[in-house]
């Protein structure tokens, strides 16, 4: 991108709530349900139903904006909104227009070095309309009904992030935190979380926002990130040529990385927001909002500052182990775990615990985002994985034997003790056993032993190779390089 | 207010109908009709908006517990539809994607 220009980025979410039924009839709300088994008449759109609002759905919307601090108004109102897509059987989509559930609120993501708050704009309820099909099909689409009615919650920034890398952080975070707080499962694939954005450039440092392109189809982090730059690149060279960017919605292909202009409709979409006139205003009881404060979970930020404070790991550390609910629980887990041992083993807990967080963030991570959470229970408990780390703290096996007996008992879902045991790996450290090696070894090699006093220090690996292979690999490297070199100079 | 032809096909756009040349002519007298009976209410001293047709009491709204009832069946869901493919509602050609 190029540096004269800033770019401006507002996101738009839309996440779908983990309730049992849907918002507006009592339907399972639930995902891969064979075609059109969760309808009813209400969430078909036949003439004459009413709907009837879902409290769960109310609640959820409450955890939320207290998570995200946002306003929660007691009085909202649901709208019509119109248009017509055969997805969307009424032909009109019960959202909230005017006065929506929540405004205001703080997200704080990272930026580059520091970090930098990014304000909600507004937070309203409405209902997912339904799925349409087009692959494989000649002539026609296919629709499904099952997600028409499913609640959502539309969470909206203002135009506050400026790089794609703050994109992202802002729906890892705004993701986490519906997940901590029990609101959606996040869920990308499934679409339970999904992104557009709004992109703009102005100069740097100016005040006036440019020309906005609004883009959609961007279902994983990685995408989001690539549209992007796409996008900004796409504009700057608009904006180069001392052309105009057009205001317009595009898709994001993830086959070639590009943003292409949606084909629409040419007059500018109308939606004719009316109160909805079957669905009372939302009144919400005060007592009820404190109700849900008191009931509010841990959230993310608060478990950062927490685990930081609680195991002295860097922030950085904290906030990549909170990034995964699982794996910050399974952090804490293994943490007092390696308080046992290291009160056992005599050594300070610092070190294990730091041990462990490196352990954590590059083996297990990797191994989970392959597995799943499989891997973090029965032999791969957090008390065993902090066993492993404990035996690394006490030099009876090296990092990298770690990493290997690590690997091998994933594939095989054994413990690290019974893998350690099998393939025999405990590193020897005992002053005799190595002692007696480096005695033989320099029996054996008298010239090269003779080389080295005489200053040619190279032979010094060759030495060390020698007693590595008299042990089998199982000496202490650290240990032998010390004893051989007195040994040598004696 | 005096509708233009314009505004009538824009409506009708917007609502998915087709008119005739006749039709055009013949909505766009109807609909001035009405806007002009509607503009009435002008003339009145009314509050602002945001009062709501149901708008009842200061009474917390009673919610429907989130507890699951049995939906229909898919064949009773699609009887009422013109076309359906298995267990699909079966519509022309969507060609845009998204919205």
């Amino acid at each position: 991108m190029s540096t004269e220009y800033e770019m401006v980025v507002g996101l738009e979410v839309h996440s779908q709530l983990l309730t049992r039924t849907k918002l507006f009839c009592r339907c399972e709300n639930r995902f891969g349900a064979p075609p059109n088994s969760l309808t009813c008449p209400v969430c078909l759109g036949h003439p004459g139903v009413l709907p009837v609002l879902n409290e769960e759905a109310v609640r959820l919307g409450i955890r939320l904006g207290l998570a995200l601090e946002c306003s929660i108004h007691h009085r909202s109102v649901f709208d019509r909104k119109h248009y017509f897509y055969p997805d969307l059987p009424k032909g009109y989509q019960i959202s909230q227009f005017t006065y929506p559930l929540l405004t205001g609120g703080l997200l704080t993501v990272r930026s580059g070095e520091g970090t930098r708050e990014v304000r909600i704009h507004r937070i309203h309820m409405e209902e997912d309309a339904g799925k349409n099909m087009h692959a494989g099909i000649r002539d026609a689409s296919h629709v499904d009904l099952n997600r028409s009615g499913v609640p959502l919650l539309e969470i909206v920034s203002e135009p506050d992030i400026r790089t794609p890398e703050e994109a992202v952080d802002y729906l890892k975070k705004l993701r986490q935190i519906l997940r901590s707080i029990g609101v959606s499962d996040g869920n990308m694939e499934e679409g339970s979380f999904r992104c557009d954005a709004n992109v703009s450039l102005r100069p740097r440092g100016g005040s006036v926002f440019g020309t906005k392109v609004e883009i959609k189809n961007m279902n994983s982090f990685r995408f989001v990130h690539k549209a992007l730059l796409f996008e900004c690149d796409r504009q700057a060279q608009i904006l180069d040529r001392g052309e105009r960017v057009v205001s317009e919605t595009r898709l994001f292909d993830s086959s070639t990385g590009r943003t292409l202009p949606m084909r629409s409709k040419e007059e500018a979409l109308d939606y004719r927001y009316f109160p909805e006139p079957d669905l009372p205003p939302i009144l919400l009881d005060p007592a009820w909002i404190e109700e849900e404060r008191a009931r509010l979970p841990e959230l993310p930020q608060e478990r950062v500052s927490r685990l930081s404070r609680e195991f002295g790991i860097r922030e950085e550390d904290a906030e990549a182990l909170v990034l995964e609910e699982d794996l910050s629980r399974y952090f804490e887990e293994a943490s007092e775990a390696i308080q046992e041992f290291a009160g056992k083993g005599g050594w300070p807990v610092e070190q294990g615990t730091l041990r462990l967080v490196n352990f954590l963030l590059s083996e297990v991570l990797r191994e989970w985002n392959r597995k799943g959470a499989g891997i973090l229970v029965g032999p791969l408990s957090a008390r065993e994985v902090s066993h492993l780390v404990s035996m690394v703290v006490e030099e009876q096996i090296s990092l990298n034997q770690a990493k290997d007996v690590y690997a091998v008992c994933v594939e095989s879902l054994k413990s690290p003790r019974e893998v350690v045991a099998e393939k025999n790996l405990f590193q020897e450290s005992g002053d005799e056993a190595l002692g007696g090696w480096i005695a033989e070894v320099m029996a054996e090699n008298p010239g090269e032993v003779q080389s080295y006093r005489e200053g040619k220090e190279r032979v010094f690996g060759f030495l060390v190779g020698q007693v590595m292979k008299k042990s089998a690999g199982k000496a202490n490297p650290q240990k032998v390089n010390r004893m051989l070199k007195e040994a040598l100079s004696r | 207010m005096k509708l233009t032809k314009e505004q009538v096909l824009h409506v009708a756009r917007l609502a998915s109908l087709s008119l005739t040349d006749d039709e055009e002519e013949h909505f766009a007298g109807e609909l001035s009709g009405i806007l002009d009976y509607v503009e009435t209410l002008n003339r009145l001293e009314l509050p602002p908006p945001g009062i709501h047709v149901l708008e009842q009491s200061e009474e917390p709204t009673l919610l429907d517990p989130d507890t699951p009832r049995p939906s229909i069946r898919p064949e009773e869901a699609l009887s009422n539809a013109p076309d359906h493919s298995g267990a699909f509602f079966r519509v022309p050609r969507i060609l845009e994607e998204g919205r």
